[in-house]
């Protein structure tokens, strides 16, 4: 155990083969862009490319099932009260004889599109507060990050609830908009930091001297150099949408019926009885799937483009110590 | 570091009389607690509806609305609902209720949390390292709701195949129940499980990814191997040196953990039927009453930033390197 830590630890000056790990690997040719290089490390992370293409089945199944499913979520069939899933019931039926399948499907659209909605919007928002704050500086950074810690105070759930009867009657787009309201803030303070730094780099500083508006510096070199750590939280900020979305729609607070979500749908189906585990498990099961796979593709995206966050240095540390004992098989992926 | 703890505590002060404003004037704005009463069947005659109104100083401004009732808190009287019920006399109860939820899922959580996170930093890349990162992962990504739904359904099995009711999933007690103190005990406890499981299985995710990452940083540093080239143990630089440097990030990560927890409350007591001050906000929000729902808030307003004065009061205790004047 011992010579285990000292190995972990230690740096290393044996005389291994050519370090493996991507970030300073000799390039063969030279004409390697950047975004070339992300993606062969995002596709070296196998649970990554797993996620993605979760993603795309869970949207493909939303929005094109409808097509071909036997049943349509508007539809009742009176033969068929409370079964379970069957040939022709997928998901069995609930109580008044709608296809669970087809409502499903209805919900994970909702679902889906209010996460990414919300992700994008609410990463939007924290941006433009994020570099405001932190290019200006002074009142402005200290008014707008008191503003985040006020919203910070109570939790999102919390203050959502709330608002929520603001919804009744009105279109499931306030609720993407109320959501990414309430959900942009720490993301503004991490953006915040990162543009402290930024600000005082020699480019930034030249077109500074060179005397282009402020607003122009922001636009054109802080943002895109921020790009990365946007991308990254923009998809962890479609997982937790996702997530509050469900719990907000479970009580009743988030989408409002006629709409369905996979937050109604679970709380409908789980508010009878639980002995009818097809009414609320599919939902559930299809929620828990959609989020994992939004965050392993998060994850990946944190290793591909930003190898020196603390995912992509403990792989390095892992691919060093396998080369350096036995020719272990080279295993990409792992979300430690 | 008292004067410190003390500047600290002001502006928190400050920061929840703000947030629970907020939230009042939301509450004030989205709430219509008239127009409920109007939709009854029979309509109450407008009169009722007027002196309702009135009742509820529905009129005035709402910052006026809001010095009043706040103006009644600071002597311990947090209104009326909005059936004409006394707040206070029902918020001690439920305070209890909510703390010992609260209380019981962060000791779980956090201990827990640490134990596997340090487990797996140490014993890394092995299966329970791997086990428990896929199980932390799956059970972020599993709301609340639906974690303590799986619970009481696996309840549900678990006491058909046992064959008798061991595990309890609804209210604190069985209702009416009497027996020995043992006895009422164990019933508590049997009430208990699940609802603690529920809280307590987020809190162990949460903490558990971010302790196994720090102590990872912790254990490829310098000072660590320093400790055991001048002879000490490797368990004793693990836990001595090692350990309490990888705390110190989890302090920061306290405030935050709250709020998850606070969220989960809300829908752990609902689902495990405690009436706490979760269930109690629901409720507010489903009647349109401001008050129930401002006092909640001004409770989850305190408790938040409480934790947030304990976090930084954590943080001086384990950081020696602090020192703050």
């Amino acid at each position: 155990m011992a010579s285990e830590l000292a190995d972990v630890s230690g740096p290393r000056t044996t005389t291994v083969a050519p370090s493996p790990f991507p970030a300073t690997a000799p390039e063969p040719e030279r004409s390697v862009t950047r975004g070339r290089l992300v993606a062969r490390r995002f596709r070296r992370n196998r649970l990554a490319l797993v996620g993605l293409s979760v993603i795309v089945l869970l949207y493909a199944a939303a929005f094109l099932s409808p097509l071909f499913a036997p049943w349509i979520y508007t539809q009742f069939d009176y033969t068929a009260f409370l079964r379970p899933p069957s040939g022709s019931h997928w998901f069995g039926t609930s109580q008044i004889g709608q296809d669970v399948f087809a409502q499903t499907m209805r919900g994970l659209q909702k679902s889906l599109t209010i996460g990414l909605l919300v992700g994008v919007i609410s990463t939007t928002i924290a941006a433009v507060v994020g570099a405001t704050a932190g290019y200006f500086g002074g009142l402005t950074d200290r008014v707008l990050m008191w503003v985040v810690d006020l919203l910070l105070v109570l939790p999102a759930f919390l203050i959502l609830a709330v608002a929520s009867p603001a919804l009744r009657g009105r279109s499931w787009l306030w609720l993407v908009v109320l959501l990414a309201l309430f959900t942009w803030m720490i993301t503004a303070r991490i953006l915040r930091g990162m543009t402290f730094s930024l600000r005082d780099r020699e480019f930034v500083k030249a077109a500074r001297f060179m005397g282009t508006p402020s607003w122009t510096i922001i636009r054109r070199h802080i943002l895109p150099n921020m790009a990365s750590l946007m991308i990254i939280d923009a998809t962890v900020n479609v997982g937790q949408a996702i997530l509050l979305e469900a719990g907000l729609s479970y009580f009743g607070f988030g989408v409002q019926s006629p709409d369905v979500s996979l937050g109604t749908l679970i709380s409908d189906g789980s508010r009878a009885s639980l002995t009818t585990p097809w009414l609320f498990g599919f939902s559930g099961g299809l929620l828990v799937v959609a989020v994992l796979a939004v965050n392993f593709v998060g994850d990946g995206l944190r290793d591909a483009l930003d190898p020196s966050s603390r995912g992509g240095r403990r792989r390095e540390r892992r691919v060093r110590r396998r080369g350096g004992a036995t020719p272990a098989p080279a295993r990409a992926g792992g979300t430690a | 570091m008292v004067r410190f703890l003390a500047r600290r505590l002001l502006n928190y002060v400050a920061l929840c009389l703000l947030a629970t404003f907020l939230a009042y004037a939301l509450a004030s704005l989205t709430f219509d607690p008239v127009g409920r009463l109007a939709q009854r069947n029979p309509p109450p005659p407008p009169a009722s509806l007027a002196a309702k109104s009135a009742e509820l100083r529905l009129d005035e401004p709402i910052p006026e609305r809001f010095v009043h009732w706040f103006g009644g808190t600071l002597h311990g009287d947090f209104g009326k609902t909005t059936v004409n019920t006394t707040i206070t006399d029902e918020l001690g109860r439920r305070i209890g209720v909510s703390l010992r939820l609260f209380l019981l899922g962060t000791v779980v959580g956090v201990a827990l949390g640490v134990i596997v996170g340090v487990a797996g930093a140490i014993r890394q890349y092995t299966v329970s390292d791997y086990a428990a990162t896929l199980f932390s992962f799956v059970v972020l990504s599993t709301p609340v709701f639906l974690l303590a739904l799986v619970l009481k359904y696996g309840a549900l099995e678990f006491n058909s195949q046992v064959g008798s009711q061991v595990l309890a999933f609804t209210g604190e007690t069985a209702p009416g129940f009497r027996g020995s103190a043992g006895a009422e005990l164990l019933d508590r406890l049997q009430h208990l499980v699940l609802p603690t499981m529920a809280i307590a299985l987020g809190q162990i995710a949460y903490y558990s990814r971010y302790q196994r990452s720090a102590m990872l940083d912790v254990l490829g540093s310098d000072f660590l191997r320093t400790a055991q080239a001048k002879g000490l143990t490797r368990r004793r630089a693990l836990f001595t040196h090692g350990l309490r440097t990888a705390l110190v990030p989890m302090a920061t990560l306290f405030a935050f953990g709250f709020g998850l927890l606070i969220t989960g409350g809300v829908f752990t007591e609902r689902i495990f039927g405690w009436y706490g001050m979760g269930d109690w906000l629901v409720y507010g929000i489903e009647q349109d009453d401001t008050n129930i729902t401002a006092t909640v808030t001004l409770f989850v307003a305190v408790l938040v930033l409480f934790s947030g004065w304990l976090s930084d009061v954590l943080y001086a205790v384990l950081d020696p390197r602090v020192r703050l004047s």
